[in-house]
């Protein structure tokens, strides 16, 4: 029998969910054809918000490999739209050329963003917010610009601000309405969520209606209809999308606002079908992929004939993807005089929560600031329960739903995918699943939004026992299964003593990867230093070649100045030798010290020969700088000598081998000059005694030090640093800042596990040893024929005139 | 007329450093050379595909290498950038004669 021939328009969330759908229903029974006119194979849309907010990248969002087509016998087209469909001749036609005739034929073109019709809409520097493209445009404006406007108060403006916000612009969001997220909140959520994201540095300007975009080309500001303006660089619009039906449109297959189908998700034209944003199914048109699946498991039902009762419209729910702000909301927002609700609000806590019913049945539900019970509560409305079944279930102890372990099986656990415990529970223990990423490849649990992450966590948690662990059950890449923790204890316990070999040992599936090599490499070196020798192969390009390559292959050198501290005769050294190697830039840096930049790699030995000072080590995972104010011998508020300390920290932990980069401070007193607050370990001298702050970080996600101890000695605060740097090498993966390891272990333990003397000790005899082997790399490079050969020397071959 | 190979000795074998790359200039063209783990040797053109990373600085793993710059993943033996970015980049058959090193240019 001839397969049938499938052809999806728009290779994207709900399309491609539909063929995995038939794939695992039929997995030969149709031949299939993807055209989609983005040039990525399926992404996950939705985690765009993710990426502009620097918490996840464009490389980490695919969903669905190039080899997966592959490996399924799928035809992609991608770049490639669908520009006519012949609904007689049952062919469609593309851009390119192409002629492909059809069997069924799914439309999944999702929608287009709008774009309010406002006099200069069209400037440069107007942009929409839905594809890999628009992130790209946005993450570029903000690298070369400073004022961003946003227009629209909703879920998606609100992500994007939050953003544009992390990549350093200023933002100001203008929302017609006076609250924010309106279709999802009501007005005291809305306005504790403004709250909220004020502190987080966001401006709003409410009840605001664009007039006009302004600028010449490129678009300066906005005006407004009550007469003011303000001034932007960049425009962002999110006032909402629109069903991306023109094909549909005009090839006669009738649409409303979306291409109309019906429960079977079918056209009323035959063999065409319609599923996603672009669909309309019974005058609902949806915009979040919860319901987009639940109509591509329909579609591919009814299209390899299994039984099913098809689709029958969804309950929405929502929640904002903003990190530090928890919303929820569903079904019915807004109380009228039918309405019963039960409010709580504790203004302490910052948390509110209001749940609505209707003719004794649960409609909806707002959380703010707790968003545990969302999906419980969607549930609930989901079963219809009554406002006795909830005001029982509240007030009982024993009913109440605490640990998810209590939790019943048709519980939802991924609202996106409605994946329930049950499935994942059931999946964990037959398929002997043991980490978050497995069931999601498994179930499709977290596969979306990733709102559910915490949850999966728990049941793995919960199912398990103590064999899971929840924090370090996350193999180190996907060269291996194991977790930094197991390979740890496997070097130890077999006594691996090189890269290769672990690799052999431990079962590695590949050569290894930029990921595990140089962690393995530090695995080994941080639990034997006296006798591992590193392997500058595994090691990122800037940490074998002692200095940072810049986007041009040229180098930076940034020499050490300890404290900060600098004398005429450095800065004569400095001077000379950027003359002499025509230096292309001379910066002083954000640690306290200058850069050369712009440096030949042949010229880097040179460079430090005659220099002759040591390596700031600017691109080592080890100890950076360590910035210091002024203090006690010329600041009139002065307590301390942080001069003094900085300069003896530096000395004593330059070299050193670290998880990650290190970073120190030491200010002289609490106005904290050398920003002591946002530092690995940051020192702030009081009278007569010394704060040590730590897990601090400055970077992409902005951290403030915890207070850990208080010494009188300066003797007891450099040996608590010295354990504390020891305990962190020990125990962090690799490529932790102390910031996020201080938050995944808790200060509290990290305090317990210090406060104990003896710990202290050993801890500090440790990293004495490590410390024992610290060479100065440049000088080392500078000694060695073979490491200047290998690693500094082009061979260049003139083209011989023939 | 039909375009020929002309070998072109870059250095000796036992003088490229193993697991890295060497940065080889043969007129104004910059070819990335390889000496892999299993000893074998691999050229391919010194320019990433993406934003012309160098990458003979990059890590390198059995048969790829990671570009420096924003970690690309790219075959040495045929030039393919792995999924799920796309691409390739020239290659260039290489020679041994006892211990020396041919890359082969065309003319
Ligand atoms: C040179 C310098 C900028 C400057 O001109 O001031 C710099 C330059 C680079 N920083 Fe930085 N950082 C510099 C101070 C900082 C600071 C400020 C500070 O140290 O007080 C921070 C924030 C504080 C912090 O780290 O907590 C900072 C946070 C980062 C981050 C984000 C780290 C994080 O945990 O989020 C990265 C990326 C990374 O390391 O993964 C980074 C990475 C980089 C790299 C190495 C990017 C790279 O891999 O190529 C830059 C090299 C540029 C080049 O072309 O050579 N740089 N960087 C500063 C060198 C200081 C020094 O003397 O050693
Ligand atoms: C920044 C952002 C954040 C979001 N956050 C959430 C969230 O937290 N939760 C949630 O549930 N939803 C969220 N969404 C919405 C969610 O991403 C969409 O609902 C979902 O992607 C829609 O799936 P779709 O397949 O219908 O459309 P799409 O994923 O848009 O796919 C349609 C594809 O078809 C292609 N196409 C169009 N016309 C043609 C043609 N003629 N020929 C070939 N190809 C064509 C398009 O280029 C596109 O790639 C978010 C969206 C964005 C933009
Ligand atoms: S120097 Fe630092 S802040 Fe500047 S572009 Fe490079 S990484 Fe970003
Ligand atoms: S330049 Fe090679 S990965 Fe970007």
């Amino acid at each position: 029998m001839t397969k049938q021939k499938l052809v999806l328009i728009g290779n994207g969330m709900a399309g491609i969910r539909t063929i995995e759908e038939i794939l695992k229903m039929n997995p030969d029974g149709f031949d299939i054809t993807v055209f989609g006119t983005e040039p990525y194979p399926n992404y996950n849309r939705i985690q765009l918000s993710k990426v502009l907010q620097g918490d996840t990248t464009l490389k980490d969002i695919t969903l669905n490999e190039w080899s997966w087509y592959e490996d399924n016998n799928i035809r992609l087209y991608p770049g490639e739209s669908v520009s006519r469909i012949d609904k007689e001749k049952q062919i469609v036609y593309t851009d390119k050329g192409k002629v492909q005739p059809y069997d069924k034929l799914i439309i999944a073109t999702g929608s287009n963003p709008f774009m309010l019709p406002l006099p200069g809409a069209d400037k440069e520097g107007v942009i929409a917010f839905r594809n890999i493209k628009d992130t790209e445009t946005i993450v570029e404006y903000a690298k070369k610009h400073k004022k961003a406007a946003v227009i629209g108060g909703g879920l998606l403006g609100l992500e994007a601000a939050r953003g544009l916000l992390n990549l350093g612009m200023e933002v100001d969001v203008i929302h017609i309405q006076d609250y924010l997220m309106e279709r999802q909140l009501d007005r005291k959520a809305g306005k504790l969520l403004q709250k909220e994201l004020e502190k987080q540095g966001m401006n709003f300007l409410l009840e605001k209606s664009t007039t006009e975009i302004l600028g010449r080309k490129h678009v300066t500001g906005l005006q407004f209809k009550d007469g003011s303006r303000i001034k932007a660089d960049l425009v962002v619009m999110a006032v909402g999308i629109k069903p991306n039906v023109s094909l549909a449109l005009e090839a006669g297959i009738p649409i409303s606002r979306g291409i109309l189908v019906n429960d079977h998700l079918e056209t009323e034209v035959p063999n065409i079908y319609a599923v996603g944003e672009c669909a309309e199914h019974r005058g609902m048109v949806y915009g979040l992929v919860a319901p987009l699946y639940q109509q591509g498991q329909a579609l591919a039902q009814h299209l390899c004939g299994v039984a099913g009762e098809g689709y029958k419209g969804s309950v929405l729910s929502t929640q904002l993807k903003v990190s530090g702000v928890d919303v929820f909301s569903t079904g019915k927002i807004n109380e009228d005089e039918n309405t019963k609700v039960s409010i709580l609000h504790d203004d302490l806590r910052g948390v509110y929560q209001k749940i609505l019913f209707e003719e004794e049945k649960m409609v909806g539900a707002v959380l703010f600031g707790n968003t545990k019970d969302g999906n419980k509560l969607l549930n609930f409305i989901k079963k219809g329960i009554s406002v006795q079944e909830y005001v029982e279930a509240t007030q009982n102890p024993e009913v109440e739903v605490n640990s998810i372990a209590e939790l019943p099986d048709e519980e939802m656990i991924c609202g996106c995918n409605g994946v329930t415990k049950g499935a994942i529970v059931e999946a964990i223990q037959t398929q002997g699943l043991t980490t978050v990423d497995q069931v999601k490849g498994c179930t499709n649990a977290s596969r979306s939004c990733g709102g559910c992450k915490s949850l999966v966590s728990e049941l793995l948690q919960c199912t398990l026992g103590d064999s899971y662990d929840a924090n370090q059950k996350e193999a180190i890449c996907a060269c291996t299964t194991l977790s930094r923790d197991e390979v740890v204890h496997e070097i130890k316990e077999k006594g691996l003593t090189h890269i290769r070999e672990v690799m052999n040992v431990l079962g590695w599936t590949t050569d290894g990867c930029s990921k595990c090599r140089p962690a393995l490499n530090y695995y080994l070196g941080m639990i034997d230093p006296l006798r591992y020798e590193d392997e500058k192969e595994a090691r990122y390009v800037n940490e074998r070649m002692h200095a940072n390559i810049q986007k041009d292959g040229t180098y930076s050198v940034v020499p050490r100045m300890y404290g900060g501290v600098t004398t005429s005769e450095e800065l004569r050294k400095i001077a000379n030798v950027a003359d002499k190697y025509k230096v292309g830039t001379i910066k002083v840096t954000g640690g306290q010290r200058i850069d050369l930049l712009g440096v030949k790699k042949e010229d880097l030995p040179k460079i430090w020969e005659e220099l002759d000072m040591p390596s700031g080590s600017a691109y080592a995972k080890g100890l950076r700088t360590v910035k210091t104010c002024v203090g006690e011998n010329y600041c009139r508020f002065g307590t301390q000598d942080s001069i003094g300390l900085g300069i003896q920290l530096e000395k004593k932990f330059e070299g050193l081998n670290t998880p990650h980069k290190v970073k120190m401070a030491v200010s002289a007193c609490p106005r904290n000059c050398a920003e002591s607050g946002i530092k690995d370990v940051g020192i702030v001298g009081v009278e007569g005694a010394w704060e040590m702050h730590v897990g601090g970080n400055g970077g992409t996600h902005l951290r403030e030090a915890d207070l850990l101890f208080k010494f009188k000695s300066g003797e007891d605060l450099v040996e608590m640093i010295g354990a504390f740097l020891q305990y962190y090498r020990e125990t962090a993966n690799y490529l932790e800042r102390t910031s996020a390891w201080v938050d995944r272990l808790g200060l509290d333990h990290i305090k317990e596990v210090l406060s104990e003397k003896s710990k202290v000790m050993e801890l500090n005899s440790r990293i004495e040893e490590a410390l024992s082997i610290v060479q100065d790399p440049w000088k080392e490079a500078i000694e060695n024929k073979t490491l200047l050969r290998d690693l500094y020397q082009t061979v260049k071959i003139p083209t011989e005139t023939k | 007329m039909e375009n020929t190979l002309r070998p072109v000795l870059v250095g000796k074998v036992s003088e490229l450093p193993e697991k890295l790359g060497k940065t080889v200039t043969i007129g104004m063209k910059e070819i990335a050379v390889f000496k892999l783990e299993s000893g074998k040797i691999r050229a391919i053109e010194n320019r990433c595909p993406h934003k012309g990373g160098v990458l003979a600085e990059g890590i390198v793993s059995g048969d790829y290498v990671f570009c420096p710059m924003h970690d690309w993943k790219i075959s040495v033996v045929d030039g393919n950038v792995q999924e799920p970015d796309i691409g390739c980049v020239e290659t260039y058959p290489v020679e041994i004669k006892e211990d020396q090193v041919f890359i082969l240019i065309e003319d």
